[in-house]
C-alpha cells in the first residue's frame, strides 16, 4: 500500500561557489546513517558517490513567468522534476536541489511559490551555502554569484576552515556578516556537519519564524561594509498601521524587487493580537497571521531586507511611515 | 452503448453503483483503453490491467511512469528509468527505446505505428521502417504529438512549439509565444495546435498561418485538455468547471466566449470526451466524475466525492465505458 502522505515534502537548496565543498556535503548527506531517504537533483552526473536511484539530472533551465513580474523568474526544469517525484512519493523523506556553482539561488526558491502544484505538495526548507574559508573573500570580489549565494543564505557552512588562521576566519565571517547578518553560520572541514543543523531548518516557514535578530559581530559591519550588497534592519516598539504598510511594502517589491534578494518582517498592527509574520523573494511575498502576542512579549515590529543598492534612509523613511 | 436520458432528470441521476473499484497501488498517470481492457498506468512502474475478473499488474517500469500515449493497439510508456515500453492488451510489453539514467518525459503514437519519445532537449522519432531520427530543441521537451495526417510533430518547449517533419528534408517550423509550454494537442482534422502553459493559460494558433490564440482566466494551470468528437469543443480542467472552447468555425475561440458545464465549489482536474457524441467525463480534484452532455449540461455522476483528485480518466473506444483513477492510487471502471 502506499503512504498516505500528509505534510509536505521539505526541499533544501545546496548552493555554493565552484570548489566550496557542495558535493562534499551532499555525500554526506547521502551517506550518513540517519534512515532517511533523499531523492536528489544534481547537475553534474557522475560526482555523487552514493549509489541511489533517486538522483536525476537537471538543467537549471530559467524562465520568465508571463505575470507582470519582471524579475519572477523559475526553473522550469525543477518545476517537471518535482511533478515527476511527486509520483514517487512515499519513497523518500526530502528533496535536495544542488545548483550549480554560478546559480543564482532566486529562480530555485522562486519556484516554490509560483507553481501551485510545488507549492501544494513540497515546501522550502532552506537555502544552505557552502562557502570556501581560504577563497571566499576573494570571490565576493570577483564573483556576483559568490555574492548572491552569501546573500540569500539561510545556513551558511564556512568550510575549509583548516586552511586559514583564526584571524583570517574571523575577517571572512565579518564579511558574510555585512552581506547577511541572519543565517545561521557553522564552520566546518570537509563539510563535516551533523546533518540536522542542514536539513529540517524551516526557514521559509512562516510558523517559524520566531525572532528576527541580526548578528552583527562587534563592529564588523562598519569595518567590512558592502556597498554593493548589504542588509538593512528596522524596529518600531509602536503598532503598524495594516492600511498604510500592505501599500508600501507591495509597491516597494514590485519597484525595488529586483535588488531586494530576501526580506523578513514580524509586525504588530494596531487592535490586532496577532503576530503578523512575512517573508519574500525578490517580488514575492509570503505573509499570515502567525500566533497571538504572549502577554509578556515585547510588541516590537522588525522587518530587514538584504539586497543590492538599498536606500536605507527611503526604506527607513517608507517603514517610519507606516506607524500608526 | 448507453443512450444518455433524454431530457434532463430531476435529481441528478447516478450510475454509481456501477462503479468497480480497483486498488492501483500508485498513483494513476494515464489511462487508456486497449478494445475492451483498461489499462492504468501508475507512478510506481506497473501498468493494472482491468477488464472482467481480477486486475492483472504488469511491472512494465522499474520507477515512475512519467507519460502515457498510445493507439488502438498498443500503451506506449515512458518512465524515469528511461525505457519506452509498449504494452498490448493481452499484457505483454516490449521495451521499444531506453535511454540509460534520463528520464522519458514524453512520448507519443503516430501513423502506422511510428512512435516519438523525449529525455531532455531531444526528441527522437522511430518510423515503422528504417532508422530513428533524432531533433535537438533549445530547451526541455515538455510534450509531444503528432498531426492527425501526415507525419508531422509538434514539439512544446520554452517559448513555443516546433514542428518537426521527420521524414522531409524541410527545417522544422516554429511557433513562437513567450513562456513554458508544457502539454501540445492537435485539432482532429489539423487546423488548430493547442498548448498549456505553465502559467493558468492555453496558448493556440490557427495552421497554417501561425495566428495566435490565447485563451486565458483560469484559476489554475491546465493539465487536461481534450477536442470533443468532430473537434467542434476544446473540453479543459483548471477551473471549477469544465471550459469548452468552442472550434466550430475558422476562427476557433478568439472573440468568442467559452461555454462552460459542470460547475462546483470543486476544481476540475480531468476531462475525457466521448468518442462519438457531445459528452464530457469530468474528474474532479475531490475524486467525483461525472458525465456531462454538452447541448443542455444533463449530469450523471459516475463517482462519488472521496479524498483524492481524478488523474487519469478515458473512455473506451465505443464509449461504452469510463475508467478513471486518483492520485492516491484509487481507481474505477464503469461499463455503462
Amino acid at each position: 500500500m502506499p503512504d498516505v502522505q500528509t505534510d509536505k515534502i521539505p526541499v533544501t537548496v545546496l548552493t555554493g561557489y565552484l570548489g566550496a565543498g557542495k558535493t562534499t556535503l551532499l555525500n554526506r548527506i547521502l551517506s550518513e546513517p540517519h534512515g532517511k531517504k533523499f531523492a536528489v537533483v544534481v547537475n553534474e552526473f557522475g560526482e555523487i558517490g552514493i549509489d541511489n536511484d533517486l538522483v536525476v539530472g537537471a538543467d537549471e533551465e530559467v524562465f520568465e513567468m508571463n505575470n507582470g513580474c519582471i524579475c519572477c523568474t523559475v526553473r522550469g526544469d525543477l518545476i517537471r522534476i518535482i511533478d515527476g517525484l511527486l509520483k514517487r512519493k512515499g519513497e523518500f523523506d526530502g528533496i535536495i536541489v544542488e545548483t550549480t556553482g554560478l546559480a543564482d539561488p532566486a529562480p530555485v526558491a522562486q519556484t516554490f511559490f509560483v507553481d501551485e502544484t510545488v507549492g501544494a505538495k513540497t515546501t522550502l526548507d532552506a537555502v544552505v551555502t557552502v562557502a570556501d574559508a581560504k577563497w571566499l573573500k576573494d570571490r565576493l570580489k570577483d564573483a556576483p554569484e559568490a555574492k548572491n549565494q552569501i546573500a540569500f543564505a539561510d545556513v551558511i557552512l564556512l568550510n575549509k576552515t583548516d586552511l586559514v588562521t583564526e584571524s583570517e576566519l574571523k575577517d571572512v565571517e565579518l564579511r558574510i556578516r555585512a552581506i547577511n547578518p541572519f543565517a545561521r553560520i557553522h564552520h566546518t572541514q570537509r563539510s563535516n556537519i551533523a546533518i540536522d543543523r542542514v536539513l529540517g531548518q524551516g526557514a521559509f516557514d512562516l510558523e517559524r519564524i520566531t525572532a528576527i535578530d541580526p548578528d552583527f559581530l562587534e563592529g564588523g559591519h562598519k569595518h567590512f561594509h558592502d556597498e554593493e550588497m548589504k542588509s538593512v534592519s528596522f524596529s518600531s516598539d509602536k503598532p503598524l498601521d495594516p492600511d498604510r504598510f500592505f501599500p508600501w511594502i507591495q509597491e516597494l517589491v514590485q519597484r525595488e524587487g529586483i535588488n531586494i534578494l530576501r526580506s523578513k518582517g514580524i509586525l504588530a498592527f494596531k487592535d490586532d493580537p496577532d503576530r503578523f509574520v512575512f517573508q519574500g523573494v525578490h517580488m514575492i511575498l509570503d505573509g499570515d497571521h502567525q500566533r497571538p502576542w504572549g502577554a509578556d512579549e515585547a510588541r516590537l515590529s522588525r522587518i530587514v531586507f538584504i539586497g543590492r543598492q538599498l536606500d536605507t534612509a527611503a526604506l527607513e523613511k517608507g517603514f517610519r511611515a507606516c506607524i500608526a | 452503448m448507453p443512450p444518455l436520458p433524454p431530457t434532463p432528470p430531476a435529481a441528478p441521476s447516478s450510475l454509481t453503483s456501477k462503479l468497480r473499484p480497483l486498488d492501483l497501488g500508485g498513483e494513476a498517470v494515464g489511462v487508456r483503453f486497449l478494445g475492451q481492457v483498461a489499462l492504468f498506468a501508475t507512478g510506481n512502474g506497473a501498468l493494472v490491467l482491468a477488464e472482467a475478473g481480477e486486475p492483472r499488474r504488469i511491472a512494465a517500469h522499474r520507477g515512475a511512469i512519467l507519460s502515457v500515449a498510445g493507439d488502438a493497439r498498443r500503451v506506449l510508456t515512458g518512465g524515469d528509468d528511461g525505457r519506452v515500453v509498449a504494452t498490448l492488451g493481452d499484457g505483454s510489453s516490449t521495451t521499444l527505446a531506453e535511454q540509460k539514467g534520463r528520464w522519458i518525459d514524453a512520448v507519443a503514437s503516430g501513423p502506422d505505428g511510428a512512435f516519438a519519445w523525449s529525455a531532455g532537449k531531444t526528441a527522437h522519432f522511430h518510423p515503422v521502417k528504417g532508422e530513428p531520427k533524432t531533433l535537438d530543441l533549445p530547451s526541455t521537451v515538455a510534450g509531444l504529438a503528432f498531426a492527425p495526417k501526415g507525419t508531422r510533430l509538434a514539439i512544446a518547449h520554452y517559448n513555443g512549439v516546433t514542428l518537426w517533419f521527420p521524414n522531409a528534408v524541410a527545417t522544422p517550423e516554429f511557433l513562437e509565444w513567450k513562456g513554458s509550454h508544457r502539454g501540445v494537442l492537435w485539432h482532429p482534422e489539423g487546423k488548430f495546435l493547442v498548448t498549456t502553459m505553465q502559467e493558468p493559460a492555453l496558448h493556440g494558433w490557427r495552421l497554417p498561418e501561425g495566428a495566435h490564440m490565447r485563451m486565458s482566466g483560469y484559476p489554475s494551470r491546465v493539465r487536461s485538455m481534450q477536442f470533443t468528437a468532430g473537434g467542434r469543443y476544446l473540453a479543459t480542467s483548471g477551473s471549477t468547471e469544465v471550459i469548452l472552447w468552442p472550434f466550430m468555425s475558422r476562427e476557433g475561440p478568439m472573440g468568442k466566449q467559452p461555454t462552460m458545464v459542470g460547475q462546483r465549489d470543486m476544481r476540475v482536474s480531468a476531462v475525457a470526451c466521448h468518442p462519438k457524441e457531445e459528452i464530457v467525463a469530468c474528474g474532479y480534484e475531490d475524486g467525483m466524475v461525472l458525465l456531462i452532455r454538452i447541448n443542455d449540461g444533463a449530469e450523471i455522476l459516475l463517482r462519488a466525492p472521496a479524498a483524492s483528485p481524478i488523474t487519469a480518466l478515458a473512455w473506451r473506444g465505443d464509449g461504452g465505458a469510463v475508467a478513471m483513477g486518483t492520485e492516491d492510487g484509487k481507481a474505477g471502471l464503469v461499463i455503462l
